[in-house]
């Protein structure tokens, strides 16, 4: 299920990881999370806990696949950090409740990919507005990044500052 | 057609090194089969039955003779000196090894060709009418809005991994000759009242296990909006598409299930966001883009002196005569025509063509049509810009090729997937059984009798052969493991859109000729002074086709 031993590559780099994903079954007190302590709460978890969390710069959350980012309209400016989580990589939901975030609620805080994240979807998972990945520790870091930068240009807007190839002409 | 800049190469080329780097990454077991999975379908690779299979995208059947060239020259390098024209405009190699695609996509990126997005849970090629800007009955030529709609779907990141394939097709004509009612999404440009391009947006038909006509849900879309409006169509569907099950993931099963007005709202709530955003066209993107598309540099010609010519060549020879009337189309501008190139004499696999025809087809394109071709989703070849006064010498030519058959439309040019013979996923052979039905009825003048009728072959429920739509259809089914086939009749793929109905328990190969032959005795006995086919069965429905099929 959670990797927390996997590896991160956050801003296109190989990052050290102070997250902690928090199973959806993982019974946590949320009294006892120190202010050093960085978490990340399944979507229910947090919601149950908004009033007490919503705010907090060390606790953030996660969506699964198939939890829309629509209920997070007025509230992800306050979050620090919103995981999406690829149950299987070739389910591709994730990518716009990642746009949905970005584009919709203009939300600046960090977005993570987590799950079956794989170094091939990266290019993609970037575009659409994640901007670090939880990847499994057996891949090779340097493909990882190089694969952020598959192409160079784009024929379409996306959650990136990338201008469309059409409006370049 | 469109010409590739710089951008275009760069992005061409950058695909090439991807998935070089990625096959060799496969091949290094650093990523796994499930992995890879998508990224060779996405690159049009399929691994089938004896070999892999590499589909190259014709974006909306165009293509060039450099191309077409360069394509003979791969089939006889990489693969067995034939090439196969699919269902959906496109081209298909059968014996490509894994480990040259790479390369082979490499020689294609030389002239201005790829495989990307032919397969795989994605936005595939946009497809059209093969007449377009060419057709009498066209509004406004439908190819930059193709050509528009090919680069927003090409590598879109938020796309790429959607519940199930997903394909557009954009029809300007009155009679409609790209489906596009059975499409996830039919695009329908219309001229408004102001006289200005707008888009008819039809969502969540389909054929494969559950053939659906889609429903209208936009009407009347201002040109401007269009990319903005099938992005907000695609994010509802990508977030709300079934993913449980793949019979049931596609975009017409999302639509029946919420209603399409449902659909609609939801699709408009999305669009409010993204309306005005940087996908937005203007009217520099779009001009940029129809200059492509300009008309042929037609020459002047008296066409009642052309006719006149033609008239006389008429007598002189029966077949020249038969192929005029079936095979040659009207064209827009006067003193031309449009001609079709026959890809199903019998015992060849229809749509397949040889390296050697191939060259002398781009040779015939050169002298004859501007050097463009196109292929057609019946699978035949289109030289659209033939001169008139040039017909005779060009049908010479095709007599000599074997592409003349005159049959453009009739009983022995059906459509048909390349079934069991290739596919991994078929459940029966679709080849023998065209072949078989062409051996029976070879009698031009009864088939000529019977009129134009539409025969689509699929070897499984994936409809590739698009039986649904046929006035005749074929399914190949497996019955404890043995192949038997189905067939409906009263699918229509034409503006008046049907399904056809089953006509009752399958057959085997071996009676499906005799099969074919009571339907039409049926038909004979029963229409009208120049009833269609199609007519006589909306007029009678299924029962007397029935009764008499399966009487002792």
């Amino acid at each position: 299920m959670l990797d927390n031993a996997a590896l991160l590559i956050k801003d296109q780099q190989l990052s050290d990881n102070h997250w902690q994903l928090i199973d959806k079954e993982q019974v946590i007190d949320l009294s006892s999370v120190a202010d050093s302590d960085h978490i990340i709460l399944p979507f229910a978890h947090w919601q149950e806990n908004q009033p007490m969390v919503l705010g907090k710069a060390n606790i953030g959350l996660w969506l699964d696949s198939d939890e829309s980012a629509e209920p997070l309209a007025s509230v992800c400016h306050d979050v620090p950090l919103i995981a999406i989580n690829f149950p299987v990589f070739s389910d591709g939901r994730g990518y716009s409740y990642a746009r949905t975030l970005r584009d919709h609620f203009a939300y600046r805080g960090e977005i993570r990919a987590i799950g079956d994240v794989l170094p091939d979807q990266m290019y993609f998972y970037q575009r659409c507005g994640f901007n670090s990945f939880l990847l499994r520790s057996d891949v090779n870091p340097e493909t990882a990044i190089n694969c952020l930068n598959d192409f160079s240009l784009s024929y379409q807007a996306g959650s990136d500052q990338r201008t469309p190839i059409f409006h370049q002409r | 057609m469109y010409q590739y800049d710089h951008y275009d190469r760069q992005v061409i080329k950058e695909r090439v090194d991807q998935y070089r780097n990625q096959t060799q990454r496969f091949l290094a077991g650093e990523i796994s089969e499930a992995e890879f999975l998508p990224l060779r379908l996405q690159n049009g690779l399929y691994v089938q039955r004896l070999a892999p299979m590499l589909r190259v995208a014709v974006p909306y059947g165009l293509y060039n003779t450099a191309q077409m060239r360069k394509l003979a020259a791969i089939t006889r390098d990489y693969d067995k000196g034939y090439i196969h024209v699919s269902t959906r405009q496109n081209f298909q190699l059968n014996w490509p090894r894994l480990e040259d695609v790479p390369d082979i996509l490499d020689e294609l990126a030389s002239v201005d060709m790829h495989a990307v997005q032919t397969s795989g849970n994605c936005i595939r090629n946009t497809t059209t009418d093969q007449y377009a800007g060419v057709a009498v009955d066209e509004i406004e030529d439908p190819r930059p809005w193709c050509e528009l709609i090919r680069q927003w779907s090409t590598f879109h990141p938020e796309f790429a991994l959607l519940p199930r394939k997903f394909k557009i097709a954009v029809c300007a004509t009155e009679e409609d000759r790209a489906a596009f009612k059975f499409h996830d999404i039919g695009v329908e440009l219309i001229h408004n009242d102001a006289g200005e391009t707008a888009f008819n947006i039809h969502v969540g038909g389909g054929l494969g296990r559950t053939p659906v006509i889609s429903q209208l849900i936009k009407p009347n879309l201002a040109w401007p909006h269009l990319i903005t409006y099938l992005e907000a169509v695609l994010r509802v569907y990508n977030q709300l598409g079934r993913r449980d099950n793949k019979y049931k993931a596609r975009i017409k099963i999302l639509v029946k299930a919420m209603g399409a007005e449902a659909f609609a709202a939801r699709v408009d709530q999305e669009w409010q966001f993204i309306k005005d955003n940087d996908n937005t066209l203007n009217i520099e993107a779009v001009d940029r883009v129809k200059a492509f598309f300009i008309p042929h540099d037609y020459q002047s010609v008296d066409d009642q002196v052309s006719n006149e010519r033609l008239q006389s060549q008429r007598l002189e020879s029966t077949a020249f005569n038969r192929w005029l009337d079936k095979n040659v189309q009207p064209h827009k501008q006067p003193g031309y025509a449009i001609v079709n190139l026959a890809l199903k004499p019998t015992g060849i696999a229809p749509g397949d063509i040889s390296d050697y025809q191939m060259e002398a087809i781009a040779d015939l394109a050169d002298r004859f049509s501007g050097g463009l071709l196109r292929n057609t989703h019946h699978q035949n070849i289109v030289l659209a810009d033939v001169k008139k006064d040039d017909l005779f010498e060009l049908w010479q030519c095709c007599e000599s090729l074997a592409i003349a058959t005159p049959n453009l439309g009739y009983l022995s040019d059906p459509i048909c997937c390349p079934g069991g013979d290739y596919c991994a996923l078929a459940n029966a052979k679709s080849i023998p059984i065209a072949e078989a039905v062409q051996r029976q009825f070879d009698d031009l003048d009864y088939l000529y009798d019977l009129g134009p009728i539409d025969l689509n072959i699929s070897g499984c429920m994936n409809a590739c052969g698009h039986h649904h739509v046929g006035h005749i259809g074929i399914l190949g089914v497996d019955k404890k493991g043995k192949e038997f086939y189905q067939i409906s009749l009263g699918g229509n793929m034409s503006r008046e859109a049907s399904i056809g109905k089953i006509l009752g328990p399958s057959f085997s190969s071996e009676e499906i000729p005799e099969v074919i032959q009571k339907i039409l005795d049926v038909y004979v006995n029963k229409r009208t002074d120049e009833e269609p086919f199609i007519d006589t069965y909306r007029r009678l429905g299924i029962a007397p086709f029935k009764e008499y099929v399966y009487a002792g």
